[in-house]
């Protein structure tokens, strides 16, 4: 009896992120999560720009490479293409959504676009070597903060599900993260859920995924994946920030 | 001889269009095209089609961007301070090798500029747009016919070659009412095995991708996407002659220029003096072959523009520089006259008339 395999959304490339990184777990669940609700055949993943920026190597279903920040507009024009038929998800890190593509991510929540986002966020640009990014938490020394990130001088962190809880427009807000086994499946079913509600028709889902980046905040494997612990989630609480069907549900 | 209809520029592109089998149009206001998506917004619903008000002329261009990809006919269109927003996304189109028609209704600048008539987006236009080694076919209407019948020619020639056609109009154009016939034969789109609309399971995964990071790959790509633009010089090129043959002095304009310079042609004429027009109709590819063959006869050319001198470049490019070229021009929004024209040429022509 088979008890672990390869998804078959995921192509056997080896993968060209650092050691320890957590993008290899999250694309592992999206591909579990291709599989099992049958949907490879007619899934479309839209890649950003940054670490994940060469994901349309990795995943299966046919795949397109966004301007930075634009995949949700992509992601858009892709599903209304064929509303029907195409099942769309863009994979975007946090520069990418919260920085360049913040009024992309904005309204494609905002007009509830049937559409499936997984929001990677560690807190750092990593592909270009670990500058500040809008979701470093305060005092964070990256390349760009030396001293700290300083609130005073370059302002606050954003907090995505939360401030998109505040529209009208999306399905679904959930923050998991992936730093052990227990938050690994919380996180699966998540993403699951998010790509249900758009096979149900219910429109935006974003789950952000907590993220580490032991190379660029300079920690071993391990201590990153405590540091999320420690450091990350106080700051970014996990849970769902929105769930309409559920509301309605409990009404 | 079809019915004609009375239409402004602007709808005739947007009905000529939903002629071509575009069923996606993304825009953002701005004047003087918004008429377009006004268009597009009443007729696309009732149609079957999707109208989307974009949050801004980015997301606007990457949504072009993500209904190309999945191999349909698309369009968006805007002016001036909008298109130069979306010289990212035409790079990216261009990298991705996308087909799909973006019109730009000019307007003067640079900056905000004005909202009256301009050409001053040749340079832009004709040169890419945005970042990179690219060009996209650039058409220029001078009639309102003109601007339904090479919206069709644009999405055809997307479709062909697999990128951007854009329709360099201008505020005049958009604004100006004709009778208009459209009884097209439109030729449907190829197949398009290479778009993201998912696998089936019954074949391998496509990607839409401009990214290479081996350069000797992403050398390879270019070399690629220029023999294509070889073929497209060699057969799409279009112009129009009028009283060239054997013209001393030959203006070169297109769009509303071109037709402000037939008059004075026409004036000169019967003043004696013998001038002719070459109107460009494919900005790119420039048509050079006209120019260099009446840089044989001619005395001088002038390039009539609604700029401070963009095409005049071309212009003494394709001719060699055999023959002097003067610029006679409009900038910020202004249209020179027949008379103005007319003046230029009287001048070059060594003002004795």
């Amino acid at each position: 009896m088979v008890v672990f395999d390869k998804p078959h959304a995921l192509i056997d490339v080896p993968l060209h992120y650092c050691p320890g990184c957590t993008h290899g777990i999250i694309h592992r669940l999206v591909a579990e999560v291709i599989d099992e609700l049958g949907i490879e055949g007619k899934t479309i993943g839209i890649a950003p720009v940054g670490c994940s920026v060469m994901a349309y190597n990795y995943f299966n279903c046919d795949m397109i490479e966004a301007a930075h920040g634009r995949a949700p507009a992509v992601a858009t024009g892709v599903k209304r293409a064929d509303p029907e038929n195409h099942i769309v998800f863009t994979y975007q890190g946090d520069g990418d959504l919260a920085s360049i593509g913040m009024a992309e991510t904005v309204h494609a929540a905002a007009r509830n676009e049937n559409i499936t986002v997984i929001f990677i966020n560690n807190a750092i640009y990593g592909m270009t070597g670990g500058q500040m990014a809008p979701t470093s938490l305060p005092g964070q020394v990256t390349q760009t903060s030396p001293y700290g990130r300083d609130v005073k001088h370059c302002g606050y962190p954003i907090k995505v599900c939360e401030m998109l809880s505040e529209l009208e427009g999306p399905e679904y807000l959930a923050r998991v993260t992936v730093n052990n086994v227990k938050n690994v499946r919380a996180a699966k079913k998540a993403i699951k859920k998010a790509f249900q509600n758009q096979i149900d028709g219910k429109g935006f889902s974003l789950v952000e995924v907590i993220s580490s980046c032991p190379t660029n905040w300079g920690m071993t494997p391990k201590k990153a994946l405590e540091w999320i612990d420690s450091d990350m989630i106080p700051y970014y609480p996990l849970g769902v920030y929105k769930d309409r069907t559920a509301e309605k549900e409990g009404e | 001889m079809s019915e004609k209809i009375l239409m402004k520029g602007n709808e005739a592109i947007a009905e000529a269009a939903i002629i071509a089998g575009c069923r996606h149009y993304f825009g953002y206001p701005i004047t003087p095209q918004t008429e377009i998506a006004a268009y597009m917004a009443k007729k696309m619903p009732k149609i079957g089609g999707c109208f989307l008000q974009a949050e801004s002329e980015i997301a606007a261009i990457n949504m072009v961007y993500g209904v190309a990809s999945a191999g349909k006919r698309v369009m968006t269109s805007s002016s001036s301070p909008g298109v130069s927003l979306k010289g990212e996304g035409l790079s990216y189109l261009a990298g991705s090798d996308l087909p799909s028609l973006i019109v730009n209704v000019q307007r003067g600048g640079p900056g905000l500029g004005g909202i009256q008539p301009s050409q001053s987006d040749y340079f832009q236009s004709t040169r890419g747009g945005g970042h990179g080694d690219y060009h996209m076919i650039v058409l220029a209407p001078a009639s309102v016919q003109e601007m339904a019948q090479l919206t069709v020619k644009g999405f055809e020639l997307a479709d062909t070659y697999r990128m951007t056609s854009m329709i360099l109009a201008d505020g005049t154009m958009g604004q100006m009412m004709e009778p208009v016939s459209l009884d097209f034969d439109v030729k449907p789109a190829p197949e398009k095995p290479w778009a993201t609309t998912g696998t089936q399971m019954a074949r391998e995964h496509n990607i839409v991708n401009s990214l290479s990071l081996v350069p000797e790959e992403l050398e390879q790509f270019n070399f690629a996407r220029y023999d294509r633009y070889k073929i497209i010089e060699e057969n799409e090129t279009m112009y129009e002659e009028y009283m060239v043959e054997d013209a001393d002095i030959v203006l070169a304009a297109f769009g509303i220029a071109a037709r402000v310079s037939k008059n004075a042609v026409d004036e000169a004429r019967k003043m004696g003096i013998k001038a002719g027009l070459i109107r460009p109709i494919t900005l790119w590819p420039f048509p050079k072959a006209p120019f260099k063959a009446a840089a044989d006869h001619c005395k001088a050319f002038i390039s009539v523009e609604l700029s401070m001198g963009q095409m005049i470049e071309d212009v003494r490019l394709a001719s060699e520089c055999k023959r002097s070229v003067y610029l006679c021009n409009r900038a910020g929004g202004m249209i020179p006259d027949p008379k103005q024209v007319l003046d230029s040429i009287i001048k070059v022509n060594g003002g004795n008339e």
